[in-house]
């Protein structure tokens, strides 16, 4: 896939949030907002933005995916037509593989057609975010603080689509104070996969419980990932473990700035504890 | 029992769960996945791997398109040869043939070498149907034939019994005493197959890949089974898919090396037996008549409805040890004689009669390991795509898919009922998780089957959106408009 190759360092992005993000972890948009402008990058957000379409397109209802995949890029093209953005960011490995690699697959049977080209356009400009940050402006210390130790899990667009891996690596790298652990089998897919999560519930959570093995066997504080949908997946297992570990989005490790100072003491992973809800609950 | 036998015709969730729920089945996956990956790697890393994935790429898709030709080249050399050739449309009429060929021979004992073909038409069936007696001899083949079920892998057959549960099988059925050591049982199946090989009429096996210009079968064992097949009984038969050809003597080298490291990564397996005719005048040894079956079996129906990339496959079974669903419940939860990655793609398209095929397609998270280790570079993803999207097209999509992807994409086309979806089911989900400790622990059906082993969180109270929004009037008082009309400027389109 061709990236365009900046001459100057681009100074403005559009944000393409993810839909997930938006709704459910917000907390990940305004990292990604802040850290942005912490390294001198404005960020403009379209409001029209929703969903990039990938549901639909991995279940196979290509005319719907087309159509949320026509309305992103007429909302984002212009944009960069018009020199009014650099460059689109995304916080999601997913996101931006159908944005970047799958729109194009879903015109391609037209490729005289002016929605092919566009794509095209958009896919040359639309960068994750760790990528952008590491491959277009250079950075491989965003001057972020974390107390504890940090292990970093392969989310499968992000590294077999956009073959992703060494730019989140060295951004965890150098966060001082962090001690960064490899995750064995790291690689290995979580058992997320979209609709793949319910309609193959078993293997899919046997995939995760493997993940969340491993997470234990490696035991870190938490596990950095480039995917909210990979990390809803990981937390859900790890919650209902009751593990101590956490997934939490790299943006909001790279745009931490806290100590922690102590670590907590350890939950064992067979009893889970659970504070009483209500009063009748709790037993004399 | 830990060598109960699973129903491959049973419903796709049943064999899944029934997989999911063997203990023993998922140590055996797992310790042997595990193993054949980390020795592909190893093998493949020891030469030029991507070098020579390129050049099997490019050797394959020469077959493909010179498709034709190369068979009747393969044809006309193997006839000059003295071989028999016949050409079956599908699986009928290729066990006719064979049926045929067996009874002219007055064929009594069939020994047969390991063979995905075979299995595919469901040989044996007919052959014992007929009152003759069919041996497997590749080692694996021949346990799970004992036990009386199919092959789980595409080399190894065997994959799902641990060591313990094979010497369970070899006492039960052989009469070994107990142990639990390779060597002996290796012996023992050793001393029962030689006598097979003594006694049979007939050879059968399958073909890794047969040489168009010299009109030669090759076939690929640890064991040498496969070159006793083809030259100790009377009668030899080969069983080719027809995408199984190489057109030079060099291609065929390339192919093999690609296949020895790729399944076992092996840098060369211990036998290449290369099969060019029957006995000719003056030869020591060899079958006195000598039969190649062509088998299409909806092999170029797959290339007329744009699954070519499929039929390159060379069988090595490196996207089933990768893959992180095949580790899980194994082969014979794809009911299919093909399983993982390749099998998932390939029995949908092949006239096999798996039961609920349609939903093997689905069966994958797309996370690509498959086609980083395939040796030809299929994008087995990509192929799993194109498949849903034929089912979605021929309208065979599940009707809750149908229902939720409407009403996914009127929502998801218009900001105003995306973002009031968005507070709707930040209420709901948010007054839900006040009562299960601050997540989802329940969901409603069909969502349901996600809460029974994971929470959910619930949505956010302020959208992104929202707090960009607030954010961006914050920073208006502060610091004037020029911040923020650019921003509207973006978001007026």
């Amino acid at each position: 896939m061709h990236k365009k190759q900046f001459t100057n360092r681009p100074g403005r992005v559009a944000l393409f949030v993810t839909c997930m993000v938006d709704m459910i972890y917000p907390a990940v948009g305004m990292a990604t907002v802040e850290l942005l402008e912490r390294l001198g990058v404005e960020t403009i957000f379209p409001t029209e933005q929703t969903c990039c379409g990938q549901p639909a397109f991995n279940a196979g209802y290509r005319d719907e995916a087309r159509t949320l995949a026509e309305r992103f890029i007429n909302i984002f093209e212009p944009l960069v037509r018009n020199n009014q953005v650099d460059a689109i960011v995304v916080p999601s490995g997913s996101c931006a593989t159908m944005t970047s690699h799958f729109y194009t697959v879903l015109f391609e049977d037209q490729p005289a057609s002016p929605l092919y080209k566009r794509a095209q356009t958009l896919a040359a400009v639309t960068f994750e975010l760790t990528e952008f940050l590491v491959d277009v402006l250079g950075v491989s210390d965003v001057g972020s603080r974390f107390q504890g130790k940090v292990t970093y899990h392969a989310c499968c667009h992000l590294l077999r689509e956009l073959k992703i891996d060494q730019q989140p690596r060295q951004l965890l790298a150098n966060i001082p104070g962090a001690e960064v652990v490899e995750l064995n089998e790291a690689a290995d897919c979580c058992g997320f996969g979209g609709l793949f999560a319910i309609k193959n519930a078993g293997i899919s959570t046997a995939m995760g419980q493997r993940k969340t093995r491993n997470l234990a066997a490696s035991d870190a504080d938490i596990v950095a990932l480039c995917d909210v949908s990979c990390m809803t997946h990981i937390n859900g297992l790890l919650n209902r473990q009751a593990q101590r570990c956490r997934a939490v989005h790299i943006a909001e490790v790279l745009n931490s700035q806290v100590d922690v100072a102590e670590r907590e003491p350890s939950v064992p992973v067979t009893t889970p504890e659970r504070a009483p809800r209500r009063w009748q609950d709790v037993k004399e | 029992m830990p060598t109960a036998v699973i129903d491959l015709h049973a419903p796709y969730q049943e064999r899944v769960d029934y997989a999911l729920n063997n203990k023993h089945l998922r140590t055996a996956l797992g310790r042997a996945t595990g193993r054949m990956s980390v020795q592909r790697v190893n093998a493949m890393t020891a030469v030029d791997g991507e070098a020579l994935r390129d050049q099997v790429r490019q050797m394959k898709e020469y077959v493909l398109r010179h498709w034709p030709a190369l068979l009747e080249q393969l044809e006309s050399n193997l006839i000059a040869n003295g071989v028999q050739v016949h050409w079956a449309r599908d699986a009928a009429e290729a066990n006719a043939i064979i049926l045929d060929i067996a009874r002219r021979a007055n064929v009594k004992k069939v020994v047969k070498a390991k063979s995905m073909a075979t299995e595919e038409i469901h040989l044996n069936h007919t052959l014992e149907e007929a009152g003759m007696t069919a041996v497997e001899s590749d080692l694996g083949e021949y346990i799970i034939q004992l036990n009386n079920e199919p092959p789980s892998h595409i080399v190894a057959p065997v994959i799902h019994r641990r060591l313990e549960d094979i010497a369970e099988i070899l006492q039960e059925k052989l009469d070994m005493p107990p142990t639990l050591d390779p060597e002996v049982m290796c012996a023992l199946a050793r001393a029962k197959l030689r006598q097979e090989f003594l006694t049979a009429d007939m050879g059968v096996s399958g073909c890794n890949f047969a040489i168009a210009e010299s009109g030669t079968i090759c076939l690929v064992t640890n064991e040498g089974n496969g070159r006793l097949t083809s030259t100790m009984p009377r009668v030899y038969v080969a069983l080719m898919g027809i995408e199984k050809l190489v057109p030079t003597i060099e291609d065929a080298f390339l192919q093999y090396q690609a296949l020895c490291r790729s399944s076992t990564g092996q840098q060369t397996t211990v036998y290449l037996s290369m099969t060019s005719g029957p006995r000719q005048a003056g030869d020591a040894d060899g079958p006195e008549e000598m039969h190649v079956v062509f088998l299409d079996n909806g092999r170029s129906d797959m290339l007329r409805a744009g699954y070519g990339e499929a039929l390159m496959c060379i069988r090595c079974g490196a996207c089933l040890n990768v893959c992180p669903v095949y580790r899980e419940i194994g082969g014979h939860a794809y009911g299919s004689t093909y399983s993982g990655p390749i099998g998932a793609v390939i029995s949908p398209l092949l006239p096999m009669g798996v039961t609920n095929v349609g939903k093997l397609p689905h069966a994958s998270s797309l996370c690509g390991a498959c086609r980083e280790a395939c040796p030809v570079k299929i994008d087995l993803p990509r192929l799993l795509l194109d498949l849903r999207d034929d089912q979605v097209k021929e309208g065979e999509g599940a009707f809750f898919d149908r229902t939720a992807m409407f009403g996914f994409v009127q929502t998801m086309k218009s900001r105003t009922r995306y973002e009031q979806a968005g507070k709707l089911a930040g209420i709901a989900t948010n007054l839900m998780a006040n009562f299960s400790g601050g997540n989802l622990k329940f969901m409603p059906p069909p969502l349901n089957g996600w809460t029974q082993s994971r929470d959910f969180p619930p949505f956010a109270r302020k959208s992104f959106r929202e707090q960009w929004a607030e954010r961006q009037g914050r920073r208006r008082s502060i610091q004037g408009e020029s911040l923020s009309s650019i921003a509207q400027k973006g978001n007026k389109v």
